[in-house]
């Protein structure tokens, strides 16, 4: 036990420290409050099928859209030292012509579904172009660079369905959006390991991550090893395209329904904030997907847990805002170093005092 | 290549301000018609601003005998200047749905040194009484109250509410909640959960899994638009509750889109209340003398719908979106 | 005569981590004198002055100021005690004026007015004879006055303990004699000086006494007068020169003759006005000059590393384009920065990733070097350079200046460049890493490779170099060969006395 603590402290690990033990305080809380919040059952939908439920398993379903985003942030951040504010209205954009497509056809079918998916995968990385191109080549602050679509957006999304809720039903929708038959787990949870897995297998095809990393620590010095800083903060907002086009097909597949207002509302300070909370500096540099990852799901385990509390609507936002700021102090460089400190003299006296005894 | 930088710079902006810019249109003046100015929320706004849009056009067309110009916009300075205009350009009636209450004093008075009839609709300002003709709103508490009696009347043996609240401070959502509220305060229904989820399907959708997960009963999902309650619905079928006219959980929905009334149709959802976009008519019969004002403030009568005696035409006639 | 003690550290100790930096070090510094600190990277000078301005707390030992045990538990406290200190690395603010920074952190009442400040600093920098104006931005001054604006802080700050560290390596030989007078200025009114410097000629030039640190122990302390210049370094690096003399003995420096490897015809850059050059496989030469002659620009232009304007480039007979870094890597070229810090190092990335990264980035993003690999480049390296690493997944960042670079010549030598172009790789290192690296450079050269080596140390380049391509404002004023080569013809074709008159052209 020591020496997990030790090494939670230390080395590799550091990183992951906090928000690994803000989701083991949740946790704990949590189950202190209420022994059974963590229960997890077998119920039967209403199409019939036995799929898992309890609190546990909202979280890390409800946690998808954003766990996905945050993995395309933490590249963004990590190359170009700034975050994109303009997701939300992005996945929004993504969602309208997802819908748009599969309203064009007669029917929805997998084809269809894939053809629709594909095209807002190409809008969004056609978005993510466009604000790569202001914040690689014109040099302008990211979050400013990115304020034009965030302020846009969401008109933009409007125009391309014209009604400001439209529908689509479907069994690939619903099982895109909540689960496929035979399957207990909730696909959101799916497609989020999928995009993980993704990812994973980019950062260990493609020397990406060295590549991401030398350019958000010193641009000037990978210039002059021969890497192209401007191709890659392009890139890398051209891949949070992508994972913007997988949020907002999943938030609008989730009910069926996009409604260009409120279509993963103010995802981007959350996408953020995971990004922040998994121990990532928002001054980009050196990164962890994992640790956004582990953020998104801080943040939903938080939310789910006011929710459960029955906490006041209009004290939510007060008592998500106080934690995080907990969270994000206790994460910033200062504290960690003194915390770290702290650790490192309580341990030395222990070694000390065993080797008295010894002597 | 530092020029074409910034040609295309500058390009991207123009079509950044393009995109983001809400432009007015103005129609083609034509002699002898009524020229009437409309300032207005942009469409973009809500299912319910666009159906209140097309309702603007469809009433006020060149066919009624009008001549239509029209403003869009969300921000009140840019709604005043589009208010200026129409007085300069000499409209015969100006009709407003201000982004604010507050600011309008000015221009309404112009307008009234000029001659224009001034109508309110949907939104009230703070101006004299005597700077308009009339103003046609929605009643939203009365929305709430229709609801909550219709709810009354299904004679349930216990109420228990899981309350899905709008943006906060918003008219709907204050109008919405009064009713519901006194009937908690009474004791005859039950608080399960009353929480806010922002009109956000996905939130709501969230609210109503954590009240299953938690194991608490509940018997009503009173939604306070349509959106939310759908996604309250999402969650009911993924933990295999039943709902609507043959279920356990009784669910109510505001707005009236036409794809919620087809769920009512469909016995999914039991009861959706209407909000009524539809002020144009009710203008148009003032301004032709059809309609006679006895009060300044004239209340859009709105509908509540039960899912057992809505018909196609219903639907057709008053659903919102396609 | 016995001068009053004035400053006194007694078996000062500093842990890290696994290391002990600092081992029961005394030092001991008397008013008015000018005490040099010397050692190589990693004998702990920088921490023992690091122990004495507040930056880092002693696990051990006592200071004394004036005969009083002090206890600085912050560089505030150091200020406050009297203990001013100038950095190698310029600390101030670039966007802030001269005179704001003269004074910031420290502004009372009577200098809040901009006007009053700028009339202050003004007075300040004409005593001193530092040509700059309080108004002036500090970023657009040169780095040599934005070192002496630092100094001249920390001299308005009435200090008794003056620390100087690395002052000089960014300066010209004028602008040092100007900080010399100054110094001799401050020695002369009591205060003491430590000077922490690589320069060994300046050390002799300038110091009353000196003491020795090697690995984080104390050698010894000296006056100027009983330890030669051997004796000096043989203590520094605990081992006898005879290396040292050897090397500039130097083998075949003499270039035999062979194939032209690459050849610049009217090249320039947006950095550089338009220049013919070219070397031969396995010739080492240098370009030298003043700072800001040219030199460092003109070595850019080959790489690519500014934006290139004109010019044909032709490697080993053919034609080539080099427009960007990519391009020279591809045709074998590989470039160690001047600037360490701002164009060499990922600091916060590991050693191993450090070396790897020129070799990942000519593979391509979609040949990733596999981890395996990577270990046994960066193991190979670390051994074959001696670098003085904890371990090879250290942020390289954490390293001394001297390891720091081998990393990045490691980083190089790994692509196996025909060509290799080190600029300024031994500055700020120490005596024992500057001499591995010239080894190295004249290894390479026998092994075939090119060499273009730039130093501040006209000797360092004369030690290592077949031909010296002198520049002055931007120009090639003059190329030195063979008996040319000597440090009177060097200083005489910078200083322009054997090239043609300017105004001819």
């Amino acid at each position: 036990m020591k020496k997990i603590t030790k090494k939670l402290f230390q080395g590799s690990l550091s990183q992951l420290t906090i928000p690994l033990i803000a989701i083991a305080l949740l946790l704990i809380f949590n189950l202190i409050r209420d022994p059974g919040f963590f229960s997890i059952g077998i119920s039967h939908n209403n199409d019939g099928n036995a799929v898992l439920a309890g609190n546990l398993i909202s979280i890390i379903n409800g946690a998808s859209e954003l766990a996905v985003l945050a993995m395309g942030m933490t590249l963004v951040t990590a190359a170009c030292k700034g975050q994109d504010i303009s997701v939300g209205a992005a996945a929004a954009i993504a969602g309208s012509v997802f819908v748009k497509v599969l309203k064009a056809g007669s029917s929805i079918s997998g084809l269809t579904v894939l053809l629709a998916f594909l095209s807002a995968c190409v809008v969004a990385m056609l978005f993510g172009t466009f604000n790569g191109i202001l914040v690689s080549v014109f040099k302008i602050q990211p979050m400013i660079a990115t304020l034009i679509l965030y302020t846009c957006g969401r008109s933009i999304a409007y125009w391309i369905n014209g009604g400001a809720t439209p529908t689509v039903s479907s069994h690939i929708i619903t099982a895109i959006g909540s689960f496929i038959p035979g399957i207990p787990i909730p696909t959101p949870v799916l497609i989020v390991l999928f995009v993980a897995i993704l990812f994973r297998l980019l950062f260990h095809f493609t020397s990406l991550e060295l590549f991401t990393q030398s350019v958000g620590i010193n641009q000037s010095a990978a210039r002059l090893n021969g890497i192209n800083p401007t191709f890659i903060k392009l890139l890398s907002f051209i891949i949070l395209g992508v994972c913007v086009a997988v949020a907002g097909t999943i938030g609008v597949s989730r009910l069926g329904l996009i409604n260009h207002e409120t279509l993963l509302l103010d995802v981007e300070m959350d996408t953020i904030l995971a990004v922040a909370i998994g121990g990532n500096s928002l001054g980009g540099g050196k990164f962890k997907i994992s640790g956004s990852i582990i953020g998104a799901y801080v943040i939903q385990m938080l939310t789910i847990t006011l929710y459960a509390m029955k906490v006041s609507s209009t004290d939510v936002k007060a008592y998500k805002a106080i934690v995080i700021v907990i969270l994000v102090v206790i994460g910033s460089p200062v504290v960690k170093a003194r915390l770290s400190k702290l650790i490192n003299s309580i341990f030395s006296k222990k070694k000390e005092t065993v080797k008295g005894v010894q002597g | 290549m530092r020029k074409f930088k910034s040609m295309l710079l500058a390009g991207l902006l123009v079509v950044a301000c393009v995109l983001s810019a809400c432009g007015a249109k103005g129609g083609a003046a034509k002699g002898g018609n009524i020229k009437v100015g409309v300032v207005n929320n942009p469409p973009s706004e809500s299912g319910y601003r666009e159906a209140n849009v097309k309702d603007m056009e469809a009433v006020f067309s060149a066919a009624n005998g009008y001549d239509l110009k029209t403003a869009y916009s969300i921000k009140n300075d840019e709604q005043l200047q589009a208010a200026q205009g129409f007085i300069t350009e000499g409209v015969d009636y100006l009709l407003i749905s201000a982004a604010e209450t507050t600011g309008w004093d000015e221009v309404l008075k112009k307008a009234k040194e000029a001659g224009i009839k001034v109508f309110l609709f949907d939104r009230m300002i703070d101006v004299d009484e005597s700077l308009y003709e009339a103003a046609v709103v929605s009643d939203m508490a009365k929305e709430g109250e229709t609801a909550v009696n219709w709810l009354l009347d299904q004679k349930l043996d216990v109420y228990n509410v899981v309350h899905i609240q709008g943006a906060m401070g918003s008219d709907a959502q204050i109008g919405r909640t009064g009713a519901l509220d006194e009937q908690f305060a009474s004791g005859k229904m039950n608080k399960v959960v009353q929480q806010t989820a922002t009109w956000d399907e996905a939130e709501a959708k969230k609210i109503v899994e954590s009240v299953i997960n938690s194991g608490a009963d509940f018997n009503v999902i009173y939604a306070e638009n349509d959106g939310m309650a759908k996604g309250a619905v999402a969650a009911l079928d993924e933990h295999g509750i039943t709902h609507g006219v043959d279920g356990d959980v009784i669910v109510m929905g505001f707005d009236c889109n036409k794809w919620a009334l087809r769920e009512l149709l469909a016995g999914k959802w039991n009861y959706d209340g209407q909000c009524s976009p539809f002020q144009a008519q009710i203008i148009s019969d003032i301004i032709k003398g059809t309609k006679s004002v006895s009060s300044k403030k004239i209340i859009n009568e709105e509908k509540g719908f039960d899912a057992k005696a809505l018909t196609q035409n219903d639907i057709d006639t008053y659903g919102l979106g396609e | 005569m016995q001068a009053e003690i004035l400053l006194q550290m007694k078996g000062i100790d500093k842990k890290f981590p696994g290391v002990l930096a600092l081992n029961g070090v005394d030092f001991t510094l008397r008013k008015g004198e000018i005490h040099a600190l010397m050692g190589e990277n990693g004998a702990g000078k920088s921490t023992l002055i690091k122990v004495l301005t507040g930056v880092y707390q002693k696990d051990g030992g006592e200071i004394m100021l004036e005969g009083k045990v002090v206890s600085i538990k912050s560089p505030q406290d150091a200020q406050n005690s009297g203990i001013s200190t100038v950095y190698q690395e310029i600390t101030l603010c670039p966007n802030l004026t001269v005179s704001e920074n003269m004074f910031i952190g420290r502004e009372t009442g009577s200098f809040i007015n901009a006007k009053k400040r700028e009339k202050r600093a003004d007075e300040i920098l004409q005593s001193l004879g530092i040509p700059a104006r309080g108004s002036m931005q500090l970023g657009d001054c040169s780095l040599a006055v934005q070192q002496m604006v630092a100094i001249a802080r920390a001299v308005d700050m009435n200090c008794k303990v003056l620390i100087l560290d690395e002052p000089t390596s960014s300066l010209d030989d004028k602008e040092v004699n100007m900080l010399f007078n100054l110094m001799r200025d401050l020695k002369s009114k009591g205060v003491g000086i430590i000077f922490v410097t690589h320069f060994l000629e300046q050390v002799y030039e300038v110091s009353d006494r000196i003491t020795v640190l090697r690995n984080g122990e104390l050698v010894g302390e000296y006056l100027i007068e009983e330890l030669p210049r051997v004796a000096l370094v043989s203590k520094m690096i605990g081992k006898d020169l005879d290396e040292l003399s050897a090397l500039s003995e130097s083998e075949e420096k003499e270039n035999k003759e062979s194939e032209v490897l690459y050849e610049a015809k009217g090249l320039s850059s947006s950095e550089t006005k338009s220049f013919d050059f070219s070397i031969k496989k396995g010739e080492v030469n240098g370009f030298t000059g003043l700072l800001g002659s040219g030199r460092s620009e003109s070595v850019r232009a080959i790489f690519g590393a500014d934006k290139v304007n004109s010019g044909s480039i032709k490697i080993k007979g053919k034609d080539v384009k080099i427009n960007k870094p990519i391009d020279a890597m591809k045709n074998g070229i590989g470039y160690l920065a001047e600037d360490r810090k701002r164009d060499g190092i990922i600091a916060e990335l590991s050693v191993r990733e450090n070396i790897i990264l020129a070799m990942q980035v000519m593979n391509g993003m979609f040949k990733p070097i596999s981890k395996s690999e990577q270990e046994a480049f960066a193991d190979e390296y670390i051994k074959v350079l001696n670098i003085k690493t904890a371990s090879k997944e250290t942020p390289v960042g954490s390293l001394s200046g001297g390891n720091q670079q081998k990393v990045i010549l490691a980083r190089w030598l790994l692509t196996h460049p025909d060509y290799l172009i080190l600029d300024e790789p031994t500055r700020g290192i120490d005596v024992g890493t500057k001499l591995e690296i010239q080894k190295l450079v004249l290894k390479l050269a026998k092994e075939g490779v090119s060499v273009t080596f730039i130093s501040s140390e006209v000797e360092e380049m004369l030690r290592t170099c077949s031909r010296l391509i002198v520049m002055r404002d931007r120009n090639i004023v003059g190329e030195l060969k063979g008996k040319e080569l000597s440090q009177e013809q060097v200083m005489k074709t910078i200083a322009g006395g054997e090239a043609k008159n300017e105004k001819d052209n």
